[in-house]
């Protein structure tokens, strides 16, 4: 076989594939059929969503300065980083769609797509963090004992012996509230964070394990002490916006103000627990500085008419490549075609967030995609018009347009990285869809329509020059 | 074909001389109007489904609770633009406590601090990628006989550029935050780098040809032939490009939706400008710096 054929069926396997991957959904229905009659079974592929952002899908985006005077300077990267956290599990707890939150400098901005109510969303965000300890309620283990007790009667076996089926197979008996035996039995006290003065990691003199040292105030002191006093051998649980941070059991009464935590945790998560234990009682102080809200509406619109508009507009372009530079205006067509199907894998796969202004960076980029195949095809035709022939002037077009293509190409590629590292994410949105595109443009200007063209170069289609130029 | 493009130079000299001399008035005596990512400030968009008030009891309305700089527009059948100085919280619920019967449809307020860090983001950022670009052209176009210096053609490519077309876009811009209120916002600044990546783009293809055909010049022909001939060979190409780039940014500009409206006009201008300054600046300008160059010694 002829590399030329190689080349042109390792291109169309190659769009094929990237088709399949960031479409799956055809391809999956197809592996169901096949799977229905083949005694193995082929995996599927798994479907990706596009990542909106949030100007197409609605929400919003809060920007906040943390007052880090007060904080050396060594601890303020942790500071932050302990922040960013709490924000992200208030946001979860809070129940819309993924947030993000991220840091940069003294500033964290946060994302949250689907929320259209800005008050409660700030609300959630500026609530004091809260940290309480939690101690095992003796009426819950009494309830929980006797539910043990009716459970073992009604299956004729003992707690050990129990499976989890045959647990869940009380879901149809006639024992009421039989779930309890499975909830935790903490009843929340008086000691809460506001009476921690510090929360740090250190190594236990005897058993060499990371331990956390909780210090506290004098109020505190006494709490725990009276707490830690009723609790002997039972666990104490901490407590960080509602979800459990650890459980330890206590050893003895403890009093002087200073707790030990020993529990199943390595040396990284004891950092992390103190950290998330000290800024709970100690928050930074964050101060709202920009606010913005989007409604999905606008959004919803504006993406459906620019994805319409986009469409028009390469219909337009088809049209025109055709009618200007016939045969092979029709395979830049058809390059073009791959090329958006590459760029559209490449935002599936990496994933890119797609913007507004990240869909404008894409419709520019296929502008870009244009020039190169415009740049080739006048240099192309101009070597036809001299007289060679098919073939050479496609080595020659190739050759010549080169270094407009590479330096053209290139200077805008720095213009785009150069937005990428200095501006906000609303702008590298669109530096990004840019930057890919003119990537992919070069692949397929290069590579891709250079195949179809040696395809057609030494076949009957070479003889009609009409045809070329 | 055979144009000489070069002959009337002096007719596009005037026509681009008159273009910038107003553009830079605009600018001055005009100045741009900021947009608020830049400037600092709110902007509250809200519907009215029922009875839209006027402008003016709107403005009295929030005057009365004590804000500044309220300017009122108007949008479509039933919906307000407000914008007012930048607002925290509580000052937004009062505000939305003011506008009775109006639902929200968008509302953003930036800190004064980050709007001007924002702003000189974007002009380190301008800086930077054409510093970078006059360097990448003078590498690029160094193998050449010396008869026009490498860097030469990356001051012009990027001068033009950056002196002509971006500040020809802002003067419109300045023309149109006179008389419509337009703002200059981060979208026109990245439709502003955009240009200037693809005017650039644009005169080096041209610059190319003229380092070829200089370098297949055996006859000894004078620059100005050359130049010429350069451009009547690239002519087709650079309109080529423009008219599909345009073809995709005019059905953008009519059918794309109002939130891209002033940004892909931006685009239009620049690619306009950009294509313009290539075929009839850029080559021009390299032969009236070089006989210049000579005449000296």
């Amino acid at each position: 076989m002829k590399i030329k054929n190689v080349t042109i069926i390792l291109t169309v396997l190659l769009l094929a594939l990237i088709y399949v991957v960031a479409f799956p959904s055809s391809f999956n229905r197809g592996v169901e059929t096949v799977n229905k009659r083949v005694p193995f079974s082929v995996p599927m592929l798994e479907e990706r969503d596009f990542m909106f952002g949030l100007d197409l899908q609605g929400g919003a985006y809060l920007l906040y300065e943390a007052d880090l005077s007060d904080v050396p300077m060594g601890e303020r990267t942790e500071r932050m980083e302990g922040l960013r956290d709490l924000i992200e599990r208030r946001i979860d707890l809070y129940g819309v769609g993924e947030s993000m939150v991220q840091v940069r400098g003294e500033r964290i901005t946060v994302e949250i797509p689907g929320a259209h109510d800005l008050d409660e969303a700030i609300d959630i965000i500026g609530e004091t963090p809260f940290l309480d300890f939690r101690e095992t309620s003796p009426e819950m283990i009494e309830r929980q004992q006797e539910k043990w007790e009716e459970i073992e009667d009604y299956l004729g076996k003992s707690m050990q012996e129990m499976t989890f089926e045959d647990l869940m197979g009380l879901q149809d008996s006639e024992i009421e509230d039989w779930e309890i035996v499975l909830e935790n039995t903490y009843e929340i006290t008086e000691l809460t964070g506001r009476h921690l003065e510090n929360a740090r990691v250190v190594m236990h003199p005897t058993t060499r394990e990371p331990t956390i040292t909780l210090d506290f105030n004098r109020e505190g002191a006494e709490l725990f002490e009276e707490i830690t006093g009723r609790n002997v051998g039972m666990p104490l649980a901490t407590f960080l916006d509602g979800e459990m941070l650890q459980e330890a059991t206590v050893q003895e009464k403890i009093s002087g103000g200073e707790a030990q935590i020993t529990g199943d945790f390595g040396m990284e998560e004891a950092y992390n627990i103190a950290r998330d234990l000290r800024i709970g009682a100690l928050p930074v102080p964050i101060e709202l500085v920009s606010q913005q809200s989007i409604g999905p509406a606008l959004g919803e619109e504006s993406l459906e008419v620019s994805v319409q508009a986009g469409i028009f507009g390469f219909l337009l372009v088809s049209v025109f490549m055709v009618l200007i530079y016939r045969l092979p205006g029709l395979f830049s067509v058809l390059a073009l075609g791959g090329y958006i199907l590459i760029v559209l894998f490449l935002f599936k796969i990496i994933p890119v967030t797609l913007t507004l202004s990240g869909i404008a960076g894409l419709i520019l980029s296929v502008g870009m995609a244009i020039d190169a195949n415009i740049l080739i095809l006048s240099r192309m035709r101009e070597e036809i018009r001299k007289g060679n022939n098919v073939k050479e002037s496609i080595e020659k077009g190739y050759n010549n347009a080169w270094s407009s293509i590479r330096d053209g190409n290139f200077t805008t590629l720095m213009v785009a990285i150069i937005l990428f590292f200095i501006t906000t994410s609303f702008v590298r949105g669109f530096a990004v869809t840019l930057i890919l595109g003119i990537l992919a443009s070069l692949f397929v200007a290069m590579i891709i329509n250079r195949a179809f063209l040696a395809y057609c170069e030494e076949s009957k289609l070479a003889k009609f020059k009409k045809l070329w130029a | 074909m055979r144009f000489e493009f070069t002959k009337y130079r002096k007719i596009y000299y005037a026509f681009s001389g008159i273009l910038l001399l107003l553009s830079l008035g605009g600018i001055v005596f005009f100045g741009l109007v900021p947009g608020i990512e830049f400037a600092g400030g709110s902007a509250l968009e809200v519907e009215y489904p029922e009875e839209r008030p006027s402008p003016e009891s709107i403005i009295e309305d929030l005057e009365e609770i004590g804000l500044r700089e309220v300017s009122v527009r108007l949008l479509g059948e039933d919906g307000v633009l407000v914008r007012t100085e930048s607002a925290d919280e509580e000052t937004y619920r009062k505000i939305m406590g003011v506008l009775e019967g109006a639902t929200e449809r968008e509302f953003e307020s930036i800190g004064p601090a980050v709007g001007e860090e924002l702003r000189n983001m974007s002009i380190i950022a301008i800086f930077v990628a054409s510093i970078l670009v006059v360097l990448y052209i003078a590498i690029s176009f160094r193998e050449e006989d010396g008869s026009v210096s490498s860097l030469r053609y990356g001051f012009i490519a990027t001068g033009i550029a950056f002196f002509h077309d971006v500040l020809i876009v802002l003067g419109i811009f300045a023309l149109l935050g006179y008389f419509y209120d337009v703002q200059v916002t981060i979208p026109i600044t990245v439709a502003l780098l955009t240009t200037l990546g693809y005017s650039i783009n644009d005169t080096v293809v041209i610059f190319d040809r003229i380092r070829e055909n200089l370098r297949k010049n055996k006859s000894g022909e004078d620059l100005k032939t050359i130049i010429d001939r350069s451009l009547n060979n690239t002519v087709g190409r650079s309109v080529g490009t423009s008219v599909t780039t345009l073809f995709v940014l005019f059905s953008l500009l009519f059918f794309g939706g109002s939130a891209l409206y002033y940004f892909v006009l931006a685009l239009i201008l620049g690619v306009v400008l950009g294509t313009y300054s290539s075929i009839f600046l850029a080559g021009a300008l390299v032969l009236d710096w070089n006989s210049l160059t000579k005449n000296k010694k």
